[in-house]
């Protein structure tokens, strides 16, 4: 399967001719901000609908502009129907942990930059990698057609639990032809992350410069790497359920789906299938799934956070350690999704352990981070506000998950807000926050232009502070008892929070804002941001080493060669207090 | 497990001709080429233990029935397993003539033409053994075993259809076009088609223990 | 600008801390004899992730205080003990408390999972669907009827599908709309659901469980205090969900024996 044919003297040649060069590149730099550009439309979808949420869950008679042209059954008068409001759920939650969290953090950043920061001219075979995204472009197009056809998207939730989504229509709006543009989506995205996957995994391990051991690698390698080592075990194991349910819903297969079902006063045509078996598989992936949302942003921040602070952090051997074992364990926790399903009771406890236990290497990353700061000289900008951003968060978001580690605790937690307030700062705000601090950092690099500093600072300060003004409460309102995935809250004991909730909407309002300054920075800074110099941050990793925006075939002719770790920072050299990595220049031995 | 070029300094390609490539950067990319196609199998492994413990659990079912498996499949096995066998024989003929340790790589030409037979055949079979259940009024949503059947059995099918499209290419290359191949390309599909027949015998096996 | 960050990082802290300490999210009083158990875990893991919380936020102020703006030329230090001090740290630290937590709560998980219902409790069974949930229970003669799926029949209010003309078990179930329980009596609900994954959730009784179509699943309970309570759905169940709920009304054993009596006629 090697790329090329014999006469090529590169792993592909330059590329030339419209098509070739912005549409169907084989560079992986093209492929990253593909995939960049990809999770930004996705991201902004996905925003505009977690807004049209929660307008929906404070002022449900209020007429939203637009939002009929969008769906006249969903919003007849622009009003929002019950169904639709689960409809726009279930997009906003496949959109962001699909086509953001796993694209954003993973494959954007990771295209772009995995093979420069090893020394590699390309990806390890550049037509998978140049199919692996258009694969996951159609992915998208297929979810996005759910918004068009007449019976809108699905209402199952991201989850899509069965047997909701296994019997057609009989249950409910959406869930004919939305629910199987959901699956056929998602299976086509699996196959295009397999085979983003083998590119990471083989180039990592395979083309590596002379003298870039494994453990000269930066840590955001490393993470990319890890990721998609977890990423490659757990789509594997999303793309058969998916076909399984696709055939529950249009074949007649009961893979899923038990006898004796009534919906819609019809008894359903199945027998024999195990709901709890769709969970099962679903979450066998579904757990990973968040690890590798959020493993590339601890490699993107730690890179960060060592070049703002100008000195190494305590031991990045134990911090690739930590990495490691928090892959391991997310395949062994993905019973804590299902303490309450039925399941036997003594599996919860089984499940609970390394749940619990996951606690560790997730602690020893945050003291590893705290305690580099210590004595540190941190240089403050936008990409380090969002990175040291990434700590707080982190713990903040961390923390609650302590609690619904311990299927006691989850009788009475599980399904309310608090899960929601716990996933949502792990996921849509630290992993975005590696994604920010990454795109600060890395714009100099990618254009050879720095981003508007002011405009960096004020989508920091709105975005940390709006963040924590939506999801903190959401904890509180967990703690009371506030049930998840309600159109609006009719129960008894909801009526003294709506004013919370409202506070939440306008918070998330103007929160939301953030992001467009932060697009209109990258924009406008693209064409006339500030031009950087060689060194803009005076940092170590082998992509500093070569041209803003890097050449074709990034190291030109030459084989790079790399002569120690990357993150020689605070000593006396030539350069200043930095050592390159392909530097020969003598550096002091340090412990690792 | 990493494939090495040649011992000459100018690295060879399958019908012996010089190729442009450093000899670092070939040795790099058959390396990656080799390590893609491991990786590549783990995955379908994944995907194929994922089938498995779905299978384990609905067997608890009380609908589990039985399945009485079309006797062509043994054949079919047999086919599958043969053709990996011719695949070797190719493999290492073409290996010997690239080396010019024998004269001409013609023999390993008709190995590989049989192989390509031998492959279709495999399929065409299994295409005969789905036809044999239908005639019996066994289909896909029969009862829970043959749901099973098909699907393992499609899966494997299009996986197989897959390798015979790689092998494909590389005969097309090999015989009609006289161009160079590397040599890491046909070990690559010949470590993915004998991991096909591998898994054929394992679904197989799966299918006589739990389906019957 | 570092040092504005620090300021931020500590309003936040105690900002987030403040309504936990002040109790103004409390719990719904606790109903049930098991909820203690519950609520214990739940306030020590508060505790010891409030302590976490406020001091990595207060160690990462500090820090983005004393280390950003600093002069040129600055010495840099390392944090005593190096990456092996926190690593041992995290280790015996959290290893002791995930250990504690997860032996610990095994006690309230058991009590509502491990231990089977009392031979003597009140069988009652809970059936969920799109967008009800309806309560059986067996009559004088103590058996409930078979359900039969195709024989539902909502118009007729014949939600368990059952067959008195055929099955004697059912001439005799009572179908109610409201779970009606006797105060400090083990009630024993067996979960049937009818068409979709539904779950159980009465936040005063301490208790949830999903539904499962095609599973034989149950919880037991004794309620503690009499009143009505809500039964909310918390599984994602179609358009209705957000409206699916039902009341639990505990009554002293005297009100449930009458009312018991009432339905029978």
């Amino acid at each position: 399967m090697s790329e090329s044919s014999a006469q090529q003297a590169h792993v592909h040649a330059p590329s030339t001719g419209f098509w070739r060069k912005y549409v169907f590149s084989l560079d992986h730099k093209v492929i990253g901000k593909q995939y960049y550009a990809l999770a930004l439309a996705a991201v902004f979808t996905g925003m505009i609908l977690s807004w049209l949420m929660r307008i929906h869950l404070v002022w449900p008679e209020a007429k939203i502009p637009g939002l009929e042209l969008l769906s006249k059954a969903g919003a007849p008068g622009g009003v929002m129907t019950p169904e639709y409001y689960l409809s726009l759920l279930t997009m906003h939650g496949t959109l962001m942990v699909f086509f953001v969290l796993t694209n954003a953090p993973f494959a954007a950043f990771g295209n772009y930059f995995l093979p420069i920061q090893i020394g590699a001219e390309d990806m390890a075979f550049p037509r998978f990698n140049m199919m692996s995204f258009w694969i996951t472009f159609l992915a998208w197009v297929v979810l996005m057609l759910a918004f068009v056809i007449p019976d809108g998207p699905p209402i199952a939730g991201w989850t899509e639990y069965t047997p909701l989504s296994a019997i057609g229509k009989d249950a409910g709006p959406g869930m004919q032809w939305g629910a199987s543009l959901w699956g056929l989506s998602i299976a086509i995205f699996c196959a295009a992350s397999l085979l983003g996957s083998l590119n990471f995994i083989a180039t990592t391990l395979d083309l590596r410069a002379k003298g870039m051991t494994l453990m000269r690698m930066p840590l955001c390698t490393w993470a990319w790497f890890i990721t998609s080592c977890i990423a490659l075990l757990a789509f594997a194991v999303l793309l058969p359920a998916c076909i399984l349910l696709i055939l529950d819903r249009h074949a007649g297969t009961s893979f899923f789906i038990p006898a004796g079902i009534v919906a819609s006063d019809r008894v359903q045509p199945h027998s024999g299938g195990s709901p709890l078996l769709w969970q099962h598989l679903f979450w066998f992936f579904g757990h990973p799934e968040v690890y590798i949302a959020i493993l590339p942003s601890m490699g993107i921040v730690s890179h960060i956070l060592i070049n703002s602070m100008r000195k190494p952090l305590l031991s990045a051997r134990v911090v690739i350690y930590s990495m490691m074992s928090i892959g391991f364990l997310s395949y062994m926790v993905w019973g804590h999704h299902m303490f309450l399903s039925g399941m036997n009771p003594m599996s919860a406890l089984a499940f609970s352990f390394p749940t619990l236990t996951i606690t560790i290497p997730a602690t020893v990353l945050t003291l590893i981070w705290l305690g580099s700061l210590y004595g540190a000289n941190i240089q403050v900008n936008s990409a380090s506000l969002f990175a040291l951003g990434f700590i707080s968060m982190f713990v903040s978001g961390g923390v609650s998950g302590f609690f619904l580690a311990q299927p006691s605790i989850d009788i009475y937690l599980h399904a309310t807000y608090f899960v929601v307030g716990h996933f949502h700062m792990v996921m849509g705000v630290a992993s975005l926050f590696g994604v920010f601090a990454g795109t600060y950092f890395w714009f100099p690099k990618m254009t050879g232009r720095f981003m508007n500093e002011g405009l960096g600072k004020l989508h920091f300060w709105i975005t940390f502070i709006g963040a924590y003004c939506i999801f903190m409460p959401f904890h509180y309102l967990g703690l009371i008892g506030n049930v998840r995935r309600y159109q609006s809250f009719v129960n008894d004991f909801m009526a003294p929070y709506i004013p919370l909730h409202k506070f939440i909407t306008i918070a998330a309002l103007i929160t939301g804002g953030a992001p467009f300054i932060s697009l209109i920075n990258v924009v406008q800074s693209r064409f006339r941001g500030k031009w950087a110099p060689e060194h803009p941050w005076n940092a170590t990793s082998l992509e500093w080493s070569i041209p803003s925006p890097p050449p074709w075939n990034n190291f030109g002719d030459r084989h790079p060669v790399v002569y120690h770790d990357p993150y020689q920072y605070g000593i006396k050299a030539a350069k200043g207090d930095f050592v390159m990595q392909d530097s020969p220049e003598q550096v002091p031995a340090v412990g690792d | 497990m990493a494939s090495t070029t040649t011992t000459a300094v100018a690295p060879v390609g399958i019908s012996g001709q010089t190729l442009a490539r450093t000899p670092v950067k070939v040795a790099a990319a058959d390396r990656a080429s080799r390590s893609g196609i491991w990786v590549g199998l783990f995955a379908i492994t994944m995907s194929f233990m994922a089938f498995t413990s779905a299978l384990f659990v609905r067997e608890g079912s009380l609908d589990w029935g039985h399945l009485v498996l079309p006797s062509i499949l043994y054949l079919n096995t047999f086919v599958l397993l043969a053709s990996s066998g011719t695949f070797e024989l190719a493999r290492r003929h073409m290996a010997a003539a690239a080396q010019g340790r024998i004269q001409s790589s013609e023999l390993g030409k008709i190995w590989m033409l049989a192989t390509l037979v031998l492959g279709f055949g495999f399929c065409a079979g299994q295409y005969t053994a789905w036809q044999s259940l239908r005639a019996h009024g066994v289909y896909l949503a029969t009862n829970p075993n043959s749901s099973f059947f098909y699907v393992l059995t499609f899966i494997h099918v299009l996986h197989v259809l897959g390798g015979i499209a790689a092998f494909g290419y590389l005969l097309l290359k090999t015989v009609l076009r006289g161009a160079s191949v590397w040599r890491s390309f046909l070990e690559n599909t010949a470590i993915y088609w004998h991991f096909m027949g591998v898994l054929w015998v394992y679904l197989l096996l799966l299918c006589r223990m739990k389906l019957q | 600008m570092g040092k504005f960050f620090a300021v931020v990082l500590v309003v936040i802290a105690l900002a987030s801390a403040y309504p936990i300490v002040k109790h103004h999210f409390p719990l719904p009083e606790d109903i049930s004899t098991h909820g203690h158990l519950i609520d214990k875990q739940l306030h020590e893991t508060m505790v010891e992730a409030g302590i976490a919380f406020v001091g990595a936020q207060l160690v990462l102020a500090l820090f983005l205080w004393s280390f950003t703006g600093r002069k040129p030329g600055a010495p840099l230090k390392s944090f005593p003990g190096g990456a092996k001090g926190l690593v041992i740290f995290a280790f015996v630290i959290v290893g002791l408390e995930v250990l504690a937590l997860g032996v610990l709560g095994q006690k309230a998980w058991a009590s509502v999972y491990f231990t089977p219902a009392k031979a003597d409790a009140l069988q009652v069974q809970a059936q969920a669907e799109q967008f009800a949930f309806y309560f059986r229970y067996a009559g004088p003669d103590g058996k409930f009827g078979q359900i039969h799926p195709e024989k539902i029949d909502e118009g007729n209010q014949n939600y368990f599908g059952l067959d008195p003309e055929n099955d004697v078990a059912a001439r005799d179930d009572i179908v109610s709309g409201e779970l009606v329980i006797p105060v400090n009596k083990e009630v024993h609900l067996m979960l049937h659901g009818k068409d979709v994954g539904h779950s159980f959730y009465v936040r005063e009784l301490r208790i949830q469980q999903d539904f499962v179509p095609g599973l034989d699943l149950s919880v037991h309970f004794t309620a503690t205090k009499t009143g009505k309570y809500e039964i909310v759905c918390t599984q994602l169940c179609g358009l209705g969900h957000y409206n699916m709920k039902a009341y639990l009304n505990v009554m002293s054993q005297a009100d449930f024996d009458a009312w018991l009596k009432q339905q029978s006629q």
